[in-house]
């Protein structure tokens, strides 16, 4: 059985949406300083309230609302605990994670198997048909298209407004910015909330779009595959989409290679993303330069203003 | 206006409180979550966190499992508190746990059908070294290209469940076992068993190392220069450097220890509670460590006691599904929460809360 560059082309843009979303997101939280680990926790709960949403009310756009307001809720507990009460930012993270797999697999109980409606396109279907571009194009739900535009946002915003250089400033040194009077608590807060929407965004799309299932744990890593983006990506975000792209490459790849039979295990392939992550993240760190150049200086550190 | 004051140093009474108070906590929040659910939360709690041990029906059924449950959450909890200490974040510790038990296991069953009294202690060997070949991966990535050590431990879980799943289905699978998944029963043979060593308590070896690992640790913090240098990397990683402390010994020592001891958990429970290799053998132990090592504040004797509230979880979980109907990962949520509350009380025992007037500088 051959494989047919069209559609893996086509899989892959599906496959990386999520964690296109969730790693833009977090992109944004890194750069205002903070490292939120829970994205996997945002997700997978953003993925559970998504899927139960759509099949209670039959509107696959409130699902992904639910989505996103799920993720954002559980990043404002991560928020007020690192922001306002000063805790360990990586053991917060961890606990949010911690959390979201277990609150997720509750919230989900009786949910698996359900059946979906279908979530609308909005190109007519006529131009889905046109041979190659169609379907790598025109064949996508909206939030595809809307994680794209994301991406071009955080871009425009980051780079050439003054909101975005005053998010810059509150990764690089909270202080100098605290001392220039600039809401460092405030700031995080948001973008740690705008964080934790993309990620349960991106979890509401891997149940509603991509697997039109719920399953424990479905997410599988991707949050954690998220965030090893955001460093691949030196934090930038046209780097997040390209690597996106490339990590669903892998997975839609693989998932193909499986189907067809050929004569590499399937644990080899099924293994093959997480192990791709830890080498791009190897060689991107070995870079001593790039690496240090471009994290957020204050990214991690606790900020407490006295005086 | 409320405001935040830095202690000089943490307060010990909030530091030996907060725990209590955390736990306390979770009790009145884990309670309106089971309310939610349509339960009724003083029996839940009641069922979680007294039954096991005090109900005069069954607890002579439950009161060995908290051993059995705590043994593992200990053993690794200890490993991973030295690294956490020190501000290395060893979170693969349930990936070390299961290469620890698939090479202690692999060990024995190569040996299969012999009976020699060697093989247990060597099986023993090869579950630490499993677990610590596993762990010195993001050790070496660490020291040799400064690769995030969270990142990467966290993501080989993923890949260690995919060679679980392989062992399980291929190379360890039981050859008379009729095609069905699963390793031949290791607790069945003798000269491969973990038994229980005490009748009726839970006992195994396991349990016996995670006790000496909780003494070692604290001896190792306390009367050894490794442990003064973990602690001041910790405290205070520029100093350590002045000091002579070599960071990237201590990112070795410090991982190799935790993978260490939680290849060891894997190849006791592997051996003993569990039996043999399968899928699901991993239950979330390497994880739910994490919560334990925090709520024991990092100190052996703490981890003692938070890996035993941490096994009464598991098992009054168990019951209040049976008895209670309340869906299994609602305890996953639980012990979750007390982590939040946890993170969140610490800044009682770091600050002080002042009230101040607005517009004072």
């Amino acid at each position: 059985m051959g494989i047919d560059p069209v559609t893996v082309i086509a899989a892959l843009i599906v496959a990386s949406t999520p964690i296109l979303l969730a790693a833009i997101g977090e992109m944004v939280v890194e750069k205002t300083g903070v490292l939120n680990l829970g994205v996997e926790g945002m997700m997978v709960t953003g993925a559970v309230m998504g899927f139960v949403t759509t099949v209670e009310t039959g509107s696959p756009t409130l699902g992904f609302v639910a989505g996103m307001a799920s993720g954002m809720a559980l990043s404002l507990i991560f928020g007020l605990l690192t922001q306002l009460l000063l805790s360990n930012q990586v053991a917060t993270g961890l606990a949010l994670t911690l959390f979201g797999l277990g609150l997720s697999a509750l919230l989900g109980v009786g949910y698996p198997g359900a059946t979906l409606p279908p979530v609308a396109d909005p190109f007519p279907a006529a131009m889905a048909d046109i041979p190659v571009l169609g379907p790598i194009l025109f064949g996508h739900s909206l939030v595809t298209y809307l994680s794209v535009v994301l991406v071009a946002a955080v871009w425009f915003v980051l780079g050439f407004t003054r909101t975005g250089l005053i998010i810059r400033a509150v990764g690089e040194n909270h202080d100098a910015a605290h001392a220039l009077g600039y809401k460092v608590i405030r700031i995080r807060l948001m973008a740690i909330m705008f964080g934790g929407a993309c990620a349960g965004l991106g979890g509401a799309f891997l149940s509603i779009v991509r697997v039109q299932n719920w399953v424990d744990g479905m997410t599988a890593g991707a949050g954690w595959i998220a965030l090893a983006l955001v460093v691949f990506a030196s934090w930038k975000p046209w780097r997040v989409l390209l690597g996106a792209y490339l990590f669903g490459g892998i997975t839609a790849l693989q998932l193909r290679l499986q189907a067809a039979g050929i004569s590499i295990p399937v644990e080899i392939l099924s293994m093959s993303p997480y192990v791709i992550t830890i080498l791009v993240l190897v060689i991107m760190s070995s870079d001593r330069s790039r690496a240090a150049l471009n994290a957020p200086a204050a990214l991690g550190k606790v900020f407490h203003a006295t005086g | 206006m409320l405001t935040l004051e830095k202690r000089p140093t943490p307060s010990r009474g909030w530091t030996l409180a907060t725990p209590v108070l955390a736990v306390v906590l979770t009790m009145i929040a884990g309670g309106l979550m089971f309310a939610l659910l349509g339960k009724n939360p003083v029996e839940a709690i009641r069922i979680i966190f007294w039954d096991p041990v005090f109900n005069t029906q069954f607890a002579s059924y439950t009161r060995p499992q908290l051993l059995v449950k705590a043994g593992p959450l200990i053993l690794i909890a200890i490993g991973l508190s030295l690294g956490f200490r020190a501000g290395i974040w060893n979170i693969g510790a349930e990936g070390q746990y299961i290469m620890g038990a698939i090479a202690g296991a692999g060990f024995g069953l190569a040996f299969y059908p012999s009976d020699s009294p060697l093989i247990f202690p060597g099986m023993i060997v090869a579950g630490a070294l499993g677990g610590w070949a596993w762990a010195m991966i993001p050790a070496i990535l660490k020291t040799r290209f400064r690769t995030n050590e969270i990142l990467v431990s966290l993501l080989l879980v993923y890949v260690a469940e995919k060679i679980l799943a392989s062992a399980a289905t291929k190379f360890l699978r039981n050859p008379e076992g009729h095609g069905f998944p699963g390793s031949r029963n290791l607790a069945r043979i003798d000269s491969m068993n973990n038994p229980e060593l005490i009748s009726g308590t839970g006992m195994h070896w396991g349990v016996v190392l995670a006790f000496i690992a909780v003494i070692a640790a604290y001896v190792l913090l306390n009367r050894h220069l490794l442990g003064y240098q973990i602690k001041l990397a910790g405290q205070a990683p520029r100093a350590a450097r002045f000091a002579g402390v070599n960071p990237n010994r201590l990112v070795v020592m410090c991982l190799g220890a935790s993978g260490a001891l939680a290849g060891l958990a894997g190849l006791f429970e592997v051996t003993g509670p569990a039996g043999q290799i399968s899928i699901d053998f991993n239950v979330g132990y390497g994880f739910t460590a994490i919560i334990v090592a925090f709520l024991g504040r990092l100190h052996p004797i703490g981890i003692l006691l938070a890996g035993l509230i941490m096994a009464l979880t598991y098992i009054g979980g168990e019951l209040a599904q049976l008895m209670l109907q309340i869906p299994a990962p609602a305890i996953q949520a639980f012990q979750g929460m007390l982590l939040f509350f946890l993170l969140a009380l610490d800044v009682l025992s770091n600050y002080r809360i002042r009230i101040k007037s607005e517009g004072v500088a």
